[in-house]
Parts: C-alpha cells; sequence; structure tokens
C-alpha cells in the first residue's frame, strides 16, 4: 500500500483510490460509536428482507434525534461476507425509503453515510428488482420534505451509493472517492486492460477536489495527513464538525425551500452548450 | 415507414444498423431475412419473431402520428466536461453517423391522436448512454410535460450512464428521478417503453419510476450487466436472465408487447388514464376507435 505520509506530496488520484478502500478506514461502525448517541436499528424493508449491507435507525447527534441511513462494510472477513463489502440489495434501499418517510413525518433531518463499492451485482438482487429499488430511493429523496446531509467518508461507487446520497448538502471526506465507474472497469472497457487503472482513476476525476470543481459536491471534510486511518479521533471529529454545522444551517430552512433548492441544484448539474443550427 | 421523420440539416451520412446487401442475417436465429421484408416486417425477424433494435428516429416514426412530431432542444450538444481520453473524437464520429447530437430524441406529437411528450433514446449514440445532455433532454421533457399537462411516454435503450462524463453523468440519475417526481406530483402518466437494452443508471433512473412498465419481447433489462454478475457470482446465469419475460414474472413489468402492437397499447393506456383525444386531422384516423 503506497500511502503517502505527513509533508510528502499530494496523493495522486490513484493512491486516494487505495486509501478510500483501506482496510483501516473508519467505516459506518466507527460513525456511530463515535459520532451518534442512543443508537437504535431499525431492520428489514417490511416487503422482502433485511439487508445487513444497508444500515437504517434512529439516534441523536449533539443531543439532536435524526434518521441516519449508511453502507455498511464489515471489519473483518466474516462480517464482510454477511455484509457484502457494503454492497446493498434492493431491500436496502427500500428499507432506507421506508426509515427516511419516518424522518420526513417526524421532521427528522436525515444524515447518509456513503462508503460502497457498487449495489450488489447479484442474480437475486436483479430478481427482486435492484434498478427499481435504486430509481425509487434516488426519487423519494429529491422530494423528502426534512433536510438531507450526505456525507461520502469512503467509496461511492456509483449507482450503488447514489442510492442514499441525494441531498440538500453532499459533503464529501478529502480522501474519499465518488465515481460512475471504478478504475479498473473504466480501464478494460477503455483500453481492454484493467491494468491501466492509474490512468483511469486520473480520467475519471473521482476525487474530492474534482467533483467539488464540478459541482457534484459541496464541501471537501479535510483528512489527518495519510488519511483517515492514520488518525481516526482526529478524523471523525472533523465529519462530526462539518455535520453539525451543515444540520444547524439546514433545520433553520423553511421546508418549501430546502425542497426547492435541492431540485434546483440537481436540476443545474451537468454541462452543455446550444449549438445554433 | 418512417422516411418522414426529417433528417437534421447538419446530418452528413446516413445511419445503417442493417448491413447494405440486400440479405440480412438474424442474429437469434441465424436465418437469412430480405432486408426489405425485415423493413416492412418493423425489424422483427419473420421467422422466430425476435426484435431487432429500433434507431431513435425508426422508434419515433413507429409510435407518433405522421407529421405531429415537434422537437425539442435537438441543438443541445456535449462539452467533454473531464476532457476524458477519446471522448470527443468518439462523440464527433456518432454526430457523423447518427446526424443528430447526442443520444436522446424528445419533443411532443400525437399518438393515435392523444398528446404526449416523448423521450427517446438512441441506443446508435454512444450506447444510447446518459450523459448531461440525455439528462437534461429527459429532465426537461418532464418538465415541459408537467406544466402543458402531458403525458410522458419514454422509450429507453441505453447501456447505463456515460462514462466519459464521469460523475456528472451519475448526477443525471438524480436530475431526471427529481423531474419524473415532478410529473407523478402534477397527476400526469408516465408511460415507461423499455427496449433492448435498458441497464445500468438508465434503468436505476427515471426507466424504472413509470406508471406503466412496457416492455419490449426478448428486451435486456436490468441494473449491472450480465457479465458482472457472473464475474461475482462465480456461476453461470440462468436461462433467460434479465430478459423482459424475467422481469414480468418478477413484477418489474406490466406487461410486453410487440412492435406491432406498440402504438395501439400506448395510445389505449393513456386513453383509459383519461388522456384526451384530439381533434383528427391526419391519414390515420381510422386506428382511433381500435
Amino acid at each position: 500500500m503506497s500511502t503517502p505520509s505527513p509533508g510528502e506530496r499530494a496523493p495522486s488520484p490513484w493512491e486516494i483510490v487505495q486509501l478510500a478502500r483501506h482496510p483501516q478506514r473508519p467505516k459506518l461502525d466507527d460513525y456511530l460509536a463515535g459520532l451518534f448517541t442512543e443508537v437504535v436499528e431499525l431492520h428489514g424493508d417490511r416487503l422482502f428482507g433485511d439487508d445487513p449491507a444497508l444500515f437504517c435507525g434512529l439516534a441523536r447527534f449533539r443531543g439532536e434525534p435524526v434518521v441516519v441511513v449508511g453502507h455498511r462494510k464489515g471489519r473483518e472477513t466474516r462480517e464482510n461476507v454477511e455484509r457484502r463489502w457494503g454492497m446493498p440489495n434492493p431491500e436496502g434501499y427500500r428499507k432506507a425509503v421506508r426509515v427516511m418517510h419516518l424522518a420526513e413525518k417526524r421532521g427528522l433531518p436525515v444524515v447518509s453515510l456513503v462508503d460502497t463499492p457498487a449495489a450488489y451485482p447479484g442474480i437475486e438482487a436483479e430478481e427482486r428488482g435492484q434498478a427499481e429499488a435504486i430509481a425509487r430511493s434516488i426519487l423519494v429523496m429529491s422530494r423528502l420534505r426534512t433536510p438531507i446531509v450526505v456525507a461520502v467518508t469512503g467509496e461511492g461507487g456509483s449507482g450503488g451509493a447514489l442510492g442514499i446520497a441525494v441531498g440538500d448538502r453532499v459533503l464529501m471526506m478529502e480522501y474519499a472517492i465518488y465515481s460512475v465507474i471504478p478504475p479498473e472497469g473504466c480501464a478494460a472497457i477503455l483500453w481492454r486492460d484493467a491494468e491501466r487503472r492509474e490512468e483511469a482513476a486520473a480520467a475519471l476525476k473521482l476525487t474530492a477536489r474534482d467533483l467539488l470543481a464540478l459541482g457534484v459536491v459541496d464541501e471537501i471534510i479535510p483528512e489527518p495527513p495519510g488519511g483517515a486511518h492514520e488518525d481516526p479521533v482526529r478524523a471523525l471529529e472533523a465529519v462530526a464538525q462539518a455535520l453539525a454545522r451543515t444540520l444547524d444551517t439546514l433545520r433553520r430552512e423553511p421546508v418549501d425551500e430546502l425542497v426547492a433548492r435541492r431540485y434546483a441544484k440537481y436540476r443545474g448539474m451537468g454541462q452543455f452548450v446550444e449549438v445554433r443550427p | 415507414m418512417w422516411d418522414w421523420i426529417r433528417r437534421p440539416k447538419y446530418a452528413s451520412t446516413e445511419r445503417r444498423d442493417i448491413p447494405a446487401g440486400l440479405w440480412v442475417k438474424c442474429p437469434k436465429c441465424g436465418r437469412p431475412v430480405y432486408r426489405k421484408e425485415l423493413e416492412r416486417n418493423l425489424k422483427v425477424c419473420p421467422h422466430c419473431h425476435h426484435h431487432h433494435r429500433l434507431s431513435g428516429p425508426e422508434r419515433l416514426a413507429l409510435l407518433v402520428d405522421e407529421g405531429s412530431f415537434v422537437e425539442w432542444d435537438a441543438e443541445l450538444r456535449s462539452l467533454d466536461p473531464l476532457g476524458f481520453p477519446e471522448y470527443a473524437a468518439r462523440y464527433e464520429e456518432a454526430v457523423e453517423r447518427t446526424g443528430r447530437y447526442d443520444a436522446a430524441i424528445c419533443g411532443e406529437g400525437t399518438i393515435h391522436g392523444v398528446r404526449a411528450a416523448l423521450a427517446v433514446l438512441d441506443f446508435a449514440f454512444l450506447g444510447g448512454s446518459m450523459g448531461s445532455v440525455v439528462g437534461e433532454k429527459v429532465a426537461r421533457t418532464f418538465e415541459r410535460a408537467s406544466e402543458r399537462g402531458l403525458p410522458v411516454v419514454a422509450c429507453s435503450a441505453s447501456g447505463g450512464a456515460r462514462m466519459q462524463e464521469g460523475a456528472l453523468s451519475l448526477m443525471q440519475m438524480a436530475k431526471t428521478c427529481a423531474a419524473v417526481a415532478r410529473l407523478h406530483e402534477a397527476g400526469l402518466p408516465y408511460l415507461s417503453v423499455l427496449c433492448d437494452p435498458t441497464t445500468g443508471g438508465v434503468a436505476a433512473s427515471f426507466a424504472m419510476l413509470g406508471d406503466v412498465h412496457i416492455a419490449e419481447p426478448g428486451a435486456l433489462i436490468g441494473f449491472a450487466g450480465p457479465r458482472v454478475i457472473e464475474q461475482t457470482m462465480h456461476q453461470k446465469l440462468p436461462e433467460g436472465f434479465q430478459t423482459a419475460e424475467f422481469l414480468l414474472r418478477h413484477g418489474m413489468v406490466d406487461l410486453i408487447v410487440p412492435r406491432s402492437a406498440l402504438k395501439d397499447t400506448v395510445a389505449r393506456i393513456l386513453r383509459l388514464l383519461g388522456c384526451p383525444v384530439e381533434e383528427r386531422t391526419s391519414a390515420d384516423e381510422h386506428a382511433v376507435a381500435r
């Protein structure tokens, strides 16, 4: 693992990919323990089952009740197998939709923590409508009448991430990534050579800095030198501060304005030109 | 039958997804089909009924009443926002080949006299992939329909989000879903027609959010590509996995409609959902009564 040590040059996009995927990087369970109190996990989508790869629950953040949703990678192999390395099945997204509707009903803000390689590409996921589950969750989040703050803490893997990542403010950790396709997959398609992943990582503009410039994320949460795993306490504190500041602002906004602004924000994304024929 | 769809002035070459020869080999049954016969048969193989892919203009001509279609936003084109390797050249090549900017054709027209907003994806343009332009055009279509009180008929044929525009393509999923939500809030119907193939970021956004989902026979529809799933699961995929018939069985589509009945079915559903039939002026008046 070529992790740059403090004081060295800024890491390359491919090095940032490795930091985002670092096995010691703080995960959802670390955030639950470090940032929240009185955590009550809520299970099941009421339709088919419960997905351990996507956490949903009630909790307090700095004393105030919130709804937490987030991808849940495991800390070791057995947990990771059970949680499919944080790759949700449709039940995960449907559970999130159910719990976010509860947040809306009770006027609680939603805190979404994003860290997944992808939505799970499996036979059963397809049978139960992975595409529909993700689409529905995106639609619900785009109109939910309560504040939503998203923090991309590790891997923002394509539609699997976006399924719980539509929000009023999207924060992204300095060495997290967010991409339409993993660099390996991109290299395989583009050059028929997955080994050219470093080039692909650079081309995809998947770092926090790139995505802030493109308007995809709203704010970068700084990390300790060498990455969040080098000083998890400091990393969690930076996330807590950013969340607290954002929630303070969003809580003060009338909900109609909040939803209208959220619509306008996503409506404005993308770059194109109108050519005169 | 689709000659009347105007070719844009900037078209330099005609697109062809059927070889220039007189005979075409059906990729499904392998039998030779006389090209003219295939065209007459709406590109459905007369032997095995395999539905060959239609281009965007062909799909549009199949659905809307002759002369009724007014296109919106045909002049939108991509900016290559990431400066992505080979994208500019591939984009230009697709513009040259299809005579259109980007992979969505949007506008309004009548379907057996029922006025509707339409969004049609063209698989021939970079695999029908959704980048900024497709996302913008689809979102505008849903917004205009919401304002004008029109239903939306979207026909998807896409490999998903466009890799070459990175996370901006991903954000088009959020943009289009939000616009679909507006149409639903306005109480207007949305018919999603799922054509071969509809996968990835298009399936996981507006394509799967219709009030009614109509699939073409045999169409590949799903989130993850079959090869990716095979690699993850380390097993052979079951026969017919991710086909329209598979989705019908698993409750993801309402009906599978052969191409010859698509227009009649779409019009019937729109009428049943209370969309008005306009005064008839065009030639296919007789079809309304069906």
